[in-house]
């Protein structure tokens, strides 16, 4: 099996970064699409698909351009499929169950409040692909983190079963924002060489975005110190809560059972 | 050889690669996109440009609108399958960068979206959008600003829901991006 460990080579950083945040991407995306045909009116039935669609997109070209730099003939196929729950390196957020409407809109809102910065910084990296695909995400990003948060605000500011749903929401995602910032040697070689920015660098710009729409909604964080000093951890070395192997072995049926199955 | 004679030669093939590469870009740009039928490529501004490279092979460059967007393959396959049947190698190169901007749809692509029934995008597409500003989008049948946004997502990944106060009727708009 092959580990997580931290490397030291540079090519080894960008390939494991990449892969952990196709694997934020084709997770969570997965999560969302589990509200297909179930979503609380029709306006969301479209809605949660399609931002699950734009992160499954996301992810391919991620995928796609993390096998080509680690240039072992893993195409993005076998990197989404064909990979263990421990060589997984999405942010334990992702793979959270849904919970209710109000969980999964607050969890999507900090993740696309996140990758929207993130990819804005990411449009002057030092490799050509990785800028032109970030430029690309950060409209859809955008997009994402508007939609988010007009529901947050609406629930926040709307009845007191909703205030409620959404401040149990906000109690259960706290402790897993830490992890949003987190930073190791790969996301240093990877700051250091202009390939991507360090995921700590995004924390004022998304704490700033955040406490706009909480003022809106009539929500409050916990400080920035206790978000950065306390909270889960181990999703980037591959350690996953109980619900990952649920989700695995949904996402992965079909190649499990037909390997290297095409369209 | 003479010189003179090389001249000529490079001058033909240099004419007649201008005209193949013409002639690529038209047959190209007529493929219809899957999910809006009326509107072609070139309406939508997805058709880059054509390349003919020294071995004679025409190459499309297409930028996806989304990255995600299921019409991208269709599109790609329809292009490579007109330019093989008028008799030209094809190759198709997806390009993402520059990402496409729905400021690239036509003037004639906005003006067909309009009589399809969806309204065209704002001119201008959002650098740093505002939170919660909404467009001012006009209906595209009886042309009344007052319209209610339903639903930020639509049929496809590029449209939004609308419908008109005036008029009553629901109607797609094409997302600015």
């Amino acid at each position: 099996m092959q580990s997580a460990a931290l490397p030291t080579a540079e090519s080894d950083a960008r390939f494991i970064q990449l892969v952990r945040l196709a694997d934020d991407h084709l997770i969570l995306g997965h999560r969302l699409s589990e509200w297909c045909g179930h979503a609380p009116m029709l306006e969301e039935d479209l809605a949660m698909p399609n931002i699950a669609l734009d992160l499954l997109g996301q992810a391919r070209a991620l995928y796609s351009h993390a096998g080509i730099i680690e240039n072992k003939d893993r195409d993005e196929d076998a990197l989404a499929y064909r990979r263990l729950e421990r060589e997984y390196t999405n942010l334990l957020m992702c793979e959270r169950p849904n919970g209710d409407f109000a969980h999964t809109m607050l969890r999507q809102l900090f993740f696309s409040v996140f990758m929207k910065h993130y990819w804005l910084s990411g449009e002057s990296s030092s490799d050509p692909v990785v800028a032109a695909l970030a430029s690309k995400a950060q409209k859809e990003s955008d997009y994402h983190v508007r939609h988010c948060a007009q529901w947050v605000i609406r629930l926040g500011d709307g009845t007191d079963e909703s205030a409620a749903r959404l401040a149990k929401a906000l109690q259960a995602l706290t402790p897993y924002l830490h992890e949003l910032f987190e930073s190791d040697s790969v996301t240093q070689t990877n700051g250091d060489v202009g390939f991507l920015p360090e995921p700590s660098t995004m924390q004022t710009r998304w704490r700033a975005d955040i406490d706009t729409i909480f003022d809106l909604a009539k929500l409050c964080l916990p400080s920035v110190e206790n978000l950065l000093t306390q909270g889960k951890s181990g999703g980037r070395q591959g350690l996953h809560s109980e619900s990952m192997g649920f989700l695995l072995a949904e996402l992965q049926f079909l190649q499990r059972t037909y390997p290297n199955m095409q369209w | 050889m003479s010189t003179h004679t090389i001249k000529k030669n490079a001058c033909v093939v240099s004419m007649a690669e201008t005209q193949h590469r013409q002639r690529a870009w038209e047959i190209a740009a007529a493929v219809p996109d899957p999910e809006i039928p009326s509107l072609t490529i070139e309406d939508l501004g997805i058709l880059r440009r054509i390349e003919i490279t020294s071995n004679g092979v025409v190459v499309a460059h297409i930028s996806p609108t989304y990255s995600a967007c299921p019409a991208v393959m269709a599109i790609e396959e329809a292009v490579e399958q007109a330019l093989t049947a008028a008799g030209y190698r094809t190759e198709i190169k997806r390009v993402i960068s520059p990402a496409w901007t729905t400021d690239w749809i036509t003037d004639m692509g906005r003006k067909k979206l309009k009589d399809y029934g969806i309204a065209p995008p704002d001119k201008a597409s959002p650098s740093a959008r505002a939170l919660f500003s909404d467009p001012v989008v006009a209906c595209p049948r009886c042309d009344s600003t007052r319209t209610e946004k339903v639903s930020e997502f639509g049929s496809t990944a590029c449209k939004a829901h609308y419908k008109c106060e005036a008029c009553n009727e629901p109607f797609d708009y094409f997302k600015c991006l």
